[in-house]
Formats: structure tokens, C-alpha cells, sequence
């Protein structure tokens, strides 16, 4: 009997060597382990053997049973990695044939640059004011310093509504977003506890706004505006310079050199230009930069003290500064976008590239 | 404002700044070098990786190279008619030089000249321009034969040395050049190009720069003295001035000086104006640009003696005036303009002479009768001899000179210069404001350079009319306004130290200072104003750079945020999220474009359009995007969207800007791929999803759809309208067959929306979460069998009602029409989901299930299909 049992295992552990898949391993399994195999049948015969064999055989038909069951576990752990192995080289892909496409919704590239400015202010703790596009000249103009006739004007080519006899006060299109500085500080006032110590004010003003200009790469009818206003009884212009300055290592990164330079606006002062090192090279001189090195990146100064009056503050009492940028502007430094009119434009193909 | 260096080194001592430092300094205050422009000085060469500072061109002249030299003999070419062989000394060597330059040639073969002429040599392996090549060529100058004539080295043009365009002779330089000096030093020099802003005005001049770069640097003010000699009987004795309207001339001033004699101006004075932008006329209209850009003060010469005939030889009297309507005058462009009574004009007693400010009249022009010569070319030329020009109308040239410095109203000025097109120096100036202090000064520089250019005698005194005098502000300034604005510490004496700089005149006392305007400015207002632009002077004077940055101390203000801005943001991104791409277009557009799909009469309409297709404020947000996407037709997919403003006009009055949000879909569902051949085209469903999408995004529940005929450009039978909370928010559908032949489209329908945000941003959302249940739902389908006229929504909402809450999502999943059901008649399959709080069995949802089926058949007439 123990001599049937060891040639029941060997039969079957060779056997097993001859196994290479799931339905021959199963085939193997019925006739090795199988109920009607020659080892189960060894153990049907059991009771036939005597008291002192029966132990033995039985322990040897159990031992020859557990290896072999092993070696089935083992088999077919071997078979089936052996047939992951095959499949995954046979599935190959071609992973150079391009991505299904997906229709992704974009927001135009000038809401892009608009919400990141105004991210950047909000964190700085400039809440967003919005006004209407078509101005009183009084508001565009003669509120913020910019009497009729003026030189400055000159500086702002101005679009005009046809709107019967308005004398010195016609209508025309908002030529900067600065008349909502008017709105704004005057509706502090309207809403102050006491109109004589309004509240300060911390406004970024983005919006569109419009200029007489002919259309070409470089000039356009309409573009937009952010500015940022600050009013408040403390605020000087060396606060402008800090706050302006953390703004910009914002914007374009933590080591952007920076310049102030003076300038001219009629509802500012003192004014002046804000430069940064030129992105694109470093300052070394580029295209972008005109080989300057550097960038003109907005206008600011300190509120002119008539327009702090127009706007209901006290000039005696209150101070501010404001400043005022062009994200289509920082847009095409960014991204050496050399005509201005594809952001109206609307092709896709411009579009889709943001 | 181009400054050429070496003329500002006349009132300041620039020896030791470089040219990049003058500019970055001016720059810095407020007078922006936008160019720098080299014509002889070294230019700076960067290394790599150095940051340039400027835009810089032109080039410098090789001081070994490029020297003067005088030329001694003109001999003509052995091979070529037209070129000239000189004989030249460079200082060193003599030598043999080529030519065809016509401002020598009439010299050709006269012998050694009397005079040697002095000129710009450049030697062998100068790099200078091309004179031949159109526009700025560098070249570098070699050894060639030319006609035989073996030519190394050429004497050069202004075009060659990147002085001016000038190329139709060679520079002769004025006699006292010394031969052999490098030309760098005789007369390198690099010209600031300056942008000048309003209120920087009074520095469009060459004493206004020095001024300001004497503050910016600490160097000393070397201000001109004018003076010189006078002799004959003084101009008051034959000249007087009448003032009718002191508010438009606060002054005007007259000097005398005859006996000029017109030629061409000094050399150098030529190249100064031409490196500053103004071509050399002769010595008189030189002298008079010279001035203007010395002082700033635009002077008008008149020849005297034309002025005496008309007067019928006796004492010239000017007067100064409004104009008439419809009086005419012929400047000195030959145009004769039609004036209006807003236009100022100096006139004699028969009549006007010059219109004020802008423009002098041709007849009593500074007159040269040997002109031609000027220009002449060699055609005329006899050796020798110069050719004279045609005898002229007037005759004679000027002889004696009448010179008006005056001051205008800067607003008058601005609106006359605009009115007849005519931007010139003078009225760049006058329209921004010349203080009249500058009348006086600019006459008497004017006479000092005429008698030093043309040998004339100036008259004594002036003829000065000063009915008018500006009031110089004096503001008082204390060292805590400093701080307050600017933020820094300064003591009265630093403050008044940094404005005595600008030639403002100031006096302390105790912790005042008392700053006196100088009299070149008009820009300084008063009480408060002007104490704004004092500080911005100190601040300007200290130097920005200097002034520290510090962080707002300031009380934080009451938080508001701007919840429309918000919503609106909140809008685009759930457009964004949907696969809609956003456009921005043109608020202006016209009547004709947006015609194409709605017409209106009336329209916010501009009074100055630059072009007849953007003359009118939108009235339409879906007219702009279907433009946009009309454009983009031939994208096999398109789905874009806008939000923004329309304007509706109300009668002379500020229009309504009302915000809107359109959107279009049209072409492709899905796009293509190397494996995905075909895809439908988008339709009025795949709108309708996408904006079921956004209401819900916007958290809105009570949301209906209805059909829509009443909407032109849309389909009849596939439009919808939309309300939220029971009030209509928009509309949308497929574009009308008629409307969408007006656009350049595909085969594939137009899908359109059209929303009034402002409507549905005023729908209060009535959203609340719905618990997650944690009991199995019973989920089951059924179909009815309705009328095709039966609103899908409206079984929908039947079922919805009568489940009550227990029927927690009805979903619609196939609609079904064949004969079997009959003509007329539609089934409508709805898979329903049943939840409660506890586990429901299927005879709690049988007993609903019969209910709602009772309910359809009661009130649409539907009927189970089984």
C-alpha cells in the first residue's frame, strides 16, 4: 500500500510538469485529487486494512494528499501569473496615437488675467467694485481732475454718445475705470454713519473701458482696466511704493526687481510709472522690453486732492493712492502676444491656446 | 522733445555722467528718455548678460578714423563728369578723395581755394552708413577703384554719420573746426528722445531739461545771460501794440533788428536743430527755432518792411484780436483758412498778419530771395559762381526783422490748433501753457542769436504790452505734510534745499517754509492743489527711489465683496465646466450687423466712430457671439458663450447696461478621433442640458420650460422659454431656417440661448440637500401611452406629484412613436425610483405606481402600455 502511495505521488508530481493551463491543470486535479482518483480510492480502502496498517497508510495517504494539493495551489499560481504575463505583452499600445480629444470650456484669456490680478488683491485685502461702462463726462473727466479742454485730455481719446444738448457735460465711453473711484467714495459716503468720517476704502476696479483709437496690432478701441484705490487717513505714498511693490512680487514672482519713475495723471499726486525688470529676459534686453530692460507695468500716484473732494473726503484729513493696470497688456508681455486685436478678435485658435 | 547733448551740456556741466545716466536720471523724474539716439558719441556696449537700460541707436564715430579735414583743391575726375577729386588735408597727410557731392562741385577745377574748406573725413575702415542704401545701413568704408580713380576714405555726409536723413551733399563744417581733431570731439553727440507729459510742459526745452537735471544730479544751473549791443532809433519810436483781449494775450512783445543779411545758419547751429528734429531754414527762421527750443518761448518773425507798406510807410501798429467769422488769412503753408470768432489773430491796422499762437501769414513771412540756392541742385552752376535763384515777386530778401514773443490763452490755442489741423512746435507749446515770463526772454535770445548769426543791429528796448500777469502761487509747506503724503522725515531746511533745486524760491520760518512759484511755471495751483504739487516736487527732487516702502497701517474697511461680480464669476465657471468656451467681442458694433438677427431703431449711437461698422452700443449679447462664432464656422465644433452688457438708450440720458449671458452651440457633439469617425451634430437638447445644468448649478429648483413661437429668430416648433420661480429668465432654441441664412453656417442647426442675468440673478434659489437614505430604494420603469400634444414636463410633473415625496427621481429614458400605438400618440417611458425612510416592499410601490397611473389617465389621458 505505502508503495502505491509513493507511485501515486511521483505519477502525479511528474505529471504535474506537463501542465501549462487552467483546463489541463483542472483535467489534473480530477485525476489526482479527484473524488475517483487513486489516492482518494486508497483512502476508500482503508477499512480494509488491518488495525495496526490502517494508521500508517493513513497518515501516508494524508501526507501524499497535502502535497500534492500544494503542488496544485503552487501550479496553478505559476499558470496564472504565466498567463498575466502573456496577456499584458500582448496587449500593447501604440501610446504615440493621440489622447481622444475632450471639449474643455476656457475662459477667455483676459477673465484668466483679470481674476488672477484680482486674487491677488483680494488677498491683499481689496474687495472688487464694478461700475457702468458709458460715463458723464463730468464723472470720466472734470470729477477726477481733468478740467474741459485741458491738455490731459489728450492723453485719453475719447468716444462720444450722441445725446442731444448736454453742453459741457456729454456722454461718452468710459475712457479708464476711474470714475468708479468717484462712485465708490461717494457711495461710502452715502452709506457712512456720519458723512463726515467716511469709511476707508480698498477697491480693486476692473472693467472695460474704451478709447478713439484706429484698430491695428498695436491700438485698440477697447480693452480693459484693473485699478486699485486706497483711501484712508494714514496712507501715504510710501505706502504705495510697499504695497505696489508686494503686489508685483505677487504677480510675477518674489525677486521682480522694481522702479518708480515720475509721471503725469491728472488725478494723482505726485504720480508716477512702476517698472519691473523685464520678465521675458531678465533685464538683459529683449524684443518684449524694446531692449530696455524693462517693463512699464502700471501708472499710480496719490490721490489728487480734488478728486478725494469730489468724492465727499476730506483732502485736509484723508489721504489715498490708486493705480491702474492692463491685463490684455500683461497678457501679450506674457505671452509675446504681438497684435492686440486677437483679444476681440475671437478665434478659437487664439483662444484655445489659454 | 529731442535734446541733443551737447547742447544741454551748455547749461549744465555734464563732463563724467555718461550718456545713460543723464538719461536714466531725467527718466526717473519724470522726464521718460524713450530713445537714445547716438550721432558721434561712443555708444555703451553691453556684455552679456548685462541689463540695457534704453532704446538706443545711431552710432559713434571712430576717433582715430573719422576726424576733420579741410579741403584744398577740387579737381576734376579724369573719367567721370559728374565726380570730383579733392585735394584734402586730414590733419596728417594730405590726401586724394572722391566725390560727387553738388554742394562742391560748382568748384570744380577752380584751383587751390581761397578758403579751405572744412569737412568730416573718414578714413579707410570707418564704420559710418550707407549713404546710398535706403534707410540705416552700416558699412564699413575699403579700398576700391572707381572710375579708375582709386578711392580709400570719403568725405561724409550727414546720412553717412547718422545725423540726418540728408545725403544730397557732403557737411561743410564751419571755419573755425580744427583740422585733424577727431570729429567725435569737435561734435559728437547724442540726442534724448523725451517724452513730455501735460504737466511737464514747461520742459519742452532745452534750459527746462538742464533745469531739471541740475535737481536731479545736484550740478549747478548755468543760466544763460542774454545780452548784446543795440544801436538806430528804438522799436517804441516805430512800432506799438494794442491788446484788445487781455484774457486770450496777457502779453505780447516786439524787438526789432535791421540789417540782417539771410543765410545759411553756423554749421553747428544746423546740426543742433536737425538733431533736435527741425530742419535749418536760414539764419532767421533758425534763430527763432533755435530759441523756442533754447527757452521754450515760440517766436514768429515778420519781415518789417512788408509790415511798413502796408501800414503806407508809416509806424507799424499790431493789434491782436478775435477773429471774424468767415475772415481769411493765408499762412505761410499757402493755405488759406476761413477763421472763426473763437481764433486769436495778430493783425496790423489793414488787417491780420498771422493767426496767434499757431501759424504765421505768408505775406509778411521772413522772405529769402536767394532760396533756391539753398536747395538748388548743380544743374545752374557756372564755375565760380553760385546760381542765383528766379528773381522773386517780393524782390528783395528780408532786411529787417520785426520778432513777436507773445503769450496766449493755452485753451484757446488748443481748440484753434485743433480746429485748423495745425500741430506745430509752437502750438505743441502754447496749447499746454508758456508763462509769459518767457515772451520777454524768448525776444531778447531771438534778437541776441539773429545779430550773432546775420550781423543785423538790434533796435533798442522792446515793445512789451503785459496787460495780464499771471499770479506766481506761494504755498506754504511744513514738515509734517511731507510726512503725511509722502511719508518720510524731512526738516524745513532739506525741504526747501530739495525746491531751491527747481528754482523755486523758498523762506523758512519757524516750521514753515514759504515756496515762491519761479516764473517759468504755470503748473503750480493753489491752497491745497498747490500743495500737492509742491510735495510732489519734493518727492520728485528726493528721488523716488529714495522713499521707503512700508506696508499700510491703516483701519481695514467694512467688507461688502461685490456679490453681482461674484455671481457673474460663478456663472462662467459652471459655462467653463459645461465645455463652453468664452468670448469677449466689441461693445460697438452696427445697426446692420446686429439686423441680422433682431433689428432695433433705436441705439446708443456715437458721435465719433471710427468706422461706420462700430458706431452703435450693442443691444444684442447673442448678436456678438453668434458673430463669433459665425467666424469660427469652419471649427468642426463650436460651443461659446459671453457674458457682459448690452445698452439699451434712453433719451439724452446715460443708457441701461443691463447684463446678459448668450451662448451658441453648433456643429459636432462629440469631436472626432483617429478611432471615432462620426458624431452627431449638436441639438436643441444639448442646449437644454446644459442649461438644466447651470440653473442647478446655481442651486435654483423651480425651474420650467415652455414652447416659444413669439421669438423671431428662433424655430417655432424648437424654442423654449425658461422661468425660474415662475419668472421668464431667457429663451433659447434652434436659430429660424431664415435667420440663420443671414450667417455664413454649416449645414448643422444653431443652437442659441439668450438669458437676462439680471432677472435670474434676482431668483432667490430655494435648494436644500436631500438626505442620503440608508434603505435600499425600489426603482421601476413605466410607460404611458399620451397624445402627441402632451407636454412631456407636464407628465413629468404628474408623476412627481402624486408620488409626493416618496418618488424621489423621475427620469424620463425612452420616447417611442410607432403604428402600433397609433398616429397621434407618443409613449413616454420614466424609470421611477421609490424611497422612504424605511425598506419599502413592491406592493407599497404597486399602491403608488396605481395611483399615478390614475392620475394620467384622469388627467392627459394616458394609458399603461403593457
Amino acid at each position: 500500500m505505502l508503495d502505491r502511495l509513493n507511485e501515486i505521488e511521483t505519477t502525479a508530481l511528474e505529471s504535474l510538469d506537463a501542465v501549462h493551463d487552467p483546463d489541463a491543470l483542472e483535467a489534473w486535479r480530477v485525476g489526482n485529487v479527484g473524488r475517483s482518483s487513486p489516492l482518494m480510492r486508497v483512502f476508500g480502502e482503508l477499512g480494509k486494512l488491518s488495525k495496526e496498517e490502517r494508521p500508517v497508510v493513513g497518515a501516508a495517504a494524508n501526507r501524499v494528499k497535502v502535497a500534492l494539493e500544494a503542488a496544485l495551489t503552487e501550479r496553478a499560481e505559476a499558470i496564472k501569473a504565466a498567463m498575466l504575463a502573456k496577456s499584458l505583452e500582448e496587449e500593447q499600445l501604440d501610446v504615440t496615437l493621440p489622447g481622444r480629444e475632450v471639449q474643455r470650456g476656457r475662459l477667455h484669456p483676459s477673465t484668466q488675467q483679470l481674476r488672477r490680478v484680482l486674487d491677488i488683491l483680494a488677498d491683499m485685502g481689496f474687495q472688487v467694485y464694478t461700475s457702468r461702462e458709458v460715463e458723464e463726462d463730468e464723472v470720466n473727466f472734470q470729477l477726477l481732475n481733468f478740467p474741459l479742454n485741458h491738455p490731459a485730455r489728450d492723453m485719453q481719446d475719447t468716444f462720444f454718445i450722441e445725446a442731444g444738448e448736454r453742453g459741457d457735460n456729454p456722454i461718452v465711453l468710459r475712457t479708464h475705470t476711474s470714475p468708479g473711484q468717484i462712485h465708490a467714495m461717494r457711495d461710502a459716503v452715502r452709506s457712512a454713519m456720519d458723512p463726515k468720517n467716511p469709511p476707508p476704502i480698498r477697491i480693486a476696479l476692473p472693467g472695460m473701458c474704451f478709447r478713439y483709437e484706429q484698430i491695428t496690432a498695436r491700438s485698440e478701441i477697447q480693452f480693459n482696466q484693473v485699478e486699485g484705490l486706497v483711501v484712508g487717513k494714514n496712507i501715504t505714498f510710501a505706502d504705495l511704493k510697499g504695497t505696489l511693490i508686494d503686489f508685483a512680487r505677487r504677480m510675477f514672482g518674489q525677486d521682480v526687481r522694481t522702479r518708480f519713475r515720475a509721471s503725469y495723471f491728472p488725478f494723482t499726486e505726485p504720480s508716477a510709472e512702476m517698472d519691473v525688470e523685464c520678465f521675458v529676459c531678465g533685464g538683459k534686453g529683449c524684443q518684449v522690453c524694446k531692449n530696455s530692460g524693462w517693463l512699464e507695468i502700471l501708472g499710480c500716484g496719490m490721490v489728487h486732492p480734488v478728486v478725494l473732494q469730489n468724492g465727499g473726503y476730506d483732502p485736509e484729513r484723508y489721504s489715498g493712492f490708486a493705480w491702474g493696470m492692463g491685463p490684455e497688456r500683461q497678457l501679450m508681455l506674457r505671452y509675446k502676444i504681438d497684435d492686440i486685436r486677437y483679444f476681440w478678435g475671437n478665434d478659437l485658435r487664439f483662444l484655445e491656446q489659454f | 522733445m529731442k535734446v541733443p547733448i551737447s547742447w544741454l551740456n551748455d547749461y549744465i556741466d555734464l563732463d563724467g555722467l555718461s550718456v545713460e545716466e543723464i538719461a536714466r536720471k531725467l527718466t526717473l523724474a519724470g522726464l521718460e528718455v524713450d530713445e537714445i539716439k547716438y550721432a558721434g558719441l561712443p555708444m555703451p556696449s553691453y556684455k552679456e548678460g548685462e541689463p540695457h537700460e534704453f532704446k538706443t541707436s545711431g552710432i559713434g564715430w571712430d576717433r582715430d578714423r573719422i576726424v576733420v579735414a579741410e579741403i584744398r583743391k577740387v579737381n576734376p575726375h579724369p573719367n567721370a563728369d559728374r565726380l570730383t577729386l579733392l585735394d584734402l588735408y586730414d590733419g596728417q597727410q594730405d590726401q586724394t578723395v572722391l566725390t560727387g557731392a553738388p554742394n562742391i562741385f560748382h568748384l570744380k577745377g577752380t584751383g587751390r581755394l581761397e578758403k579751405p574748406i572744412k569737412v568730416a573725413y573718414a578714413k579707410e575702415g570707418s564704420v559710418i552708413y550707407d549713404g546710398h542704401a535706403a534707410g540705416l545701413v552700416l558699412t564699413t568704408l575699403k579700398r576700391a577703384k572707381i572710375r579708375g580713380v582709386e578711392s580709400y576714405s570719403m568725405v561724409a555726409s550727414e546720412k553717412e554719420l547718422g545725423i540726418s536723413e540728408e545725403h544730397e551733399g557732403i557737411i561743410v563744417l564751419d571755419d573755425a573746426a580744427p583740422v585733424g581733431m577727431p570729429l567725435a570731439d569737435y561734435m559728437g553727440d547724442a540726442v534724448l528722445d523725451i517724452s513730455i507729459v501735460p504737466n511737464m510742459a514747461r520742459n519742452a526745452n532745452v534750459l527746462g531739461i538742464a533745469r531739471e537735471l541740475s535737481a536731479a544730479t545736484g550740478r549747478p544751473f548755468k543760466k544763460p545771460k542774454i545780452e548784446y549791443s543795440t544801436e538806430g532809433q528804438p522799436v517804441n519810436d516805430v512800432v506799438s501794440i494794442e491788446i484788445q483781449e487781455p484774457q486770450l494775450n496777457p502779453r505780447f512783445v516786439l524787438g526789432l533788428i535791421r540789417d540782417v543779411e539771410i543765410k545759411p545758419s553756423p554749421y553747428q547751429i544746423q546740426r543742433r536743430l536737425r538733431l533736435a528734429g527741425i530742419r535749418p531754414i536760414n539764419n532767421i527762421v533758425d534763430a527763432t527755432n533755435y530759441a523756442m527750443l533754447d527757452i521754450g518761448e515760440p517766436l514768429h518773425a515778420f519781415d518789417y518792411d512788408s509790415l511798413k507798406e502796408r501800414a503806407g510807410d508809416k509806424d507799424v501798429k499790431i493789434v491782436t484780436r478775435s477773429a471774424k467769422d468767415g475772415e481769411k488769412l493765408t499762412t505761410l503753408d499757402g493755405n488759406t483758412r476761413t477763421l472763426t470768432s473763437s481764433n486769436v489773430l495778430v493783425c496790423d491796422e489793414k488787417g491780420p498778419v498771422s493767426l496767434a499762437g499757431v501759424m504765421g501769414g505768408a505775406e509778411t513771412e521772413v522772405y529769402d530771395a536767394s532760396k533756391e540756392v539753398l536747395d538748388a541742385t548743380s544743374s545752374e552752376a557756372k564755375h565760380g559762381e553760385l546760381p542765383r535763384g528766379k528773381a522773386s515777386v517780393r524782390g528783395t530778401s528780408t532786411t529787417n526783422v520785426l520778432l513777436e514773443g507773445a503769450a496766449w490763452n493755452f485753451i484757446n490755442i488748443r481748440k484753434t490748433a485743433k480746429q485748423h489741423n495745425l500741430p506745430s512746435e509752437a502750438s505743441f507749446r502754447f496749447s499746454r501753457g508758456v508763462h509769459p515770463a518767457l515772451a520777454e526772454q524768448g525776444v531778447r535770445r531771438g534778437l541776441q542769436l539773429m545779430a550773432e548769426w546775420s550781423g543785423g543791429k538790434i533796435a533798442p528796448g522792446l515793445v512789451d504790452a503785459y496787460p495780464l500777469k499771471p499770479l506766481d502761487p506761494i504755498i506754504t509747506i511744513r514738515s509734517r505734510d511731507v510726512k503725511r503724503w509722502l511719508g518720510i522725515d524731512l526738516t524745513e531746511e532739506e525741504i526747501a534745499g530739495l525746491l531751491t533745486r527747481l528754482e523755486f524760491e523758498c523762506t523758512i520760518e519757524n516750521d514753515c517754509v514759504d515756496v515762491r512759484t519761479p516764473p517759468h511755471r504755470l503748473d503750480i495751483g493753489q491752497g491745497i492743489v498747490g500743495l500737492a504739487d509742491i510735495i510732489e516736487e519734493v518727492a520728485r527732487s528726493y528721488g523716488y527711489d529714495r522713499i521707503p516702502e512700508t506696508r499700510m497701517a491703516d483701519a481695514l474697511p467694512p467688507q461688502v465683496g461685490n456679490p453681482v461680480h461674484e455671481w457673474e464669476e460663478h456663472v462662467r465657471d459652471l459655462l467653463v465646466e459645461l465645455g463652453l468656451q468664452e468670448v469677449v467681442s466689441y461693445r460697438l458694433t452696427s445697426p446692420e450687423r446686429e439686423s441680422r438677427l433682431v433689428a432695433y431703431n433705436e441705439y446708443a449711437t456715437l458721435a465719433n466712430p471710427i468706422a461706420p461698422e462700430r458706431r452703435v452700443l450693442r443691444r444684442s449679447l447673442l448678436a456678438s457671439v453668434l458673430e463669433a462664432a459665425e467666424k469660427n464656422a469652419r471649427a468642426e465644433s463650436i460651443a461659446m458663450f459671453e457674458v457682459g452688457p448690452i445698452f439699451e438708450p434712453v433719451k439724452n440720458g446715460l443708457p441701461n447696461e443691463p447684463r446678459r449671458l448668450s451662448m451658441v452651440l453648433t456643429g459636432l457633439r462629440y469631436p472626432t478621433a483617429w478611432d471615432v469617425k462620426e458624431s452627431s451634430r449638436f441639438d436643441f437638447f444639448d442646449l437644454k442640458g446644459r442649461i438644466e445644468q447651470v440653473l442647478e448649478g446655481l442651486r435654483y429648483t423651480d425651474v420650467s420650460y415652455s414652447a416659444i413661437d413669439s421669438v423671431n429668430y428662433l424655430h417655432p416648433g424648437k424654442a423654449a422659454q425658461v422661468k425660474v420661480n415662475g419668472q421668464p429668465v431667457g429663451v433659447f432654441g434652434e436659430l429660424h431656417p431664415l435667420t440663420k441664412e443671414k450667417y455664413e453656417f454649416g449645414e448643422a442647426p444653431v443652437i442659441v440661448a439668450d438669458f437676462d442675468l439680471d432677472a435670474l440673478r434676482k431668483a432667490t434659489p430655494t435648494y436644500e440637500v436631500v438626505p442620503v437614505a440608508d434603505v435600499p430604494p425600489v426603482l421601476e420603469d413605466i410607460a404611458v401611452i399620451v397624445d402627441e400634444s402632451v407636454p412631456a414636463e407636464r407628465v413629468a410633473s404628474l408623476i412627481k406629484q402624486t408620488g409626493g415625496k416618496t418618488v424621489t427621481q423621475v427620469r424620463l429614458f425612452d420616447v417611442y412613436r410607432d403604428e402600433k400605438i397609433g398616429a397621434g400618440k407618443k409613449s413616454l417611458a420614466y424609470s421611477l425610483t421609490y424611497q422612504s425612510d424605511k425598506t419599502m416592499t413592491d406592493a407599497d410601490a404597486a399602491a403608488i405606481r396605481n395611483k399615478i397611473i390614475k392620475r394620467l389617465e384622469h388627467e392627459v389621458g394616458a394609458k399603461l402600455r403593457s
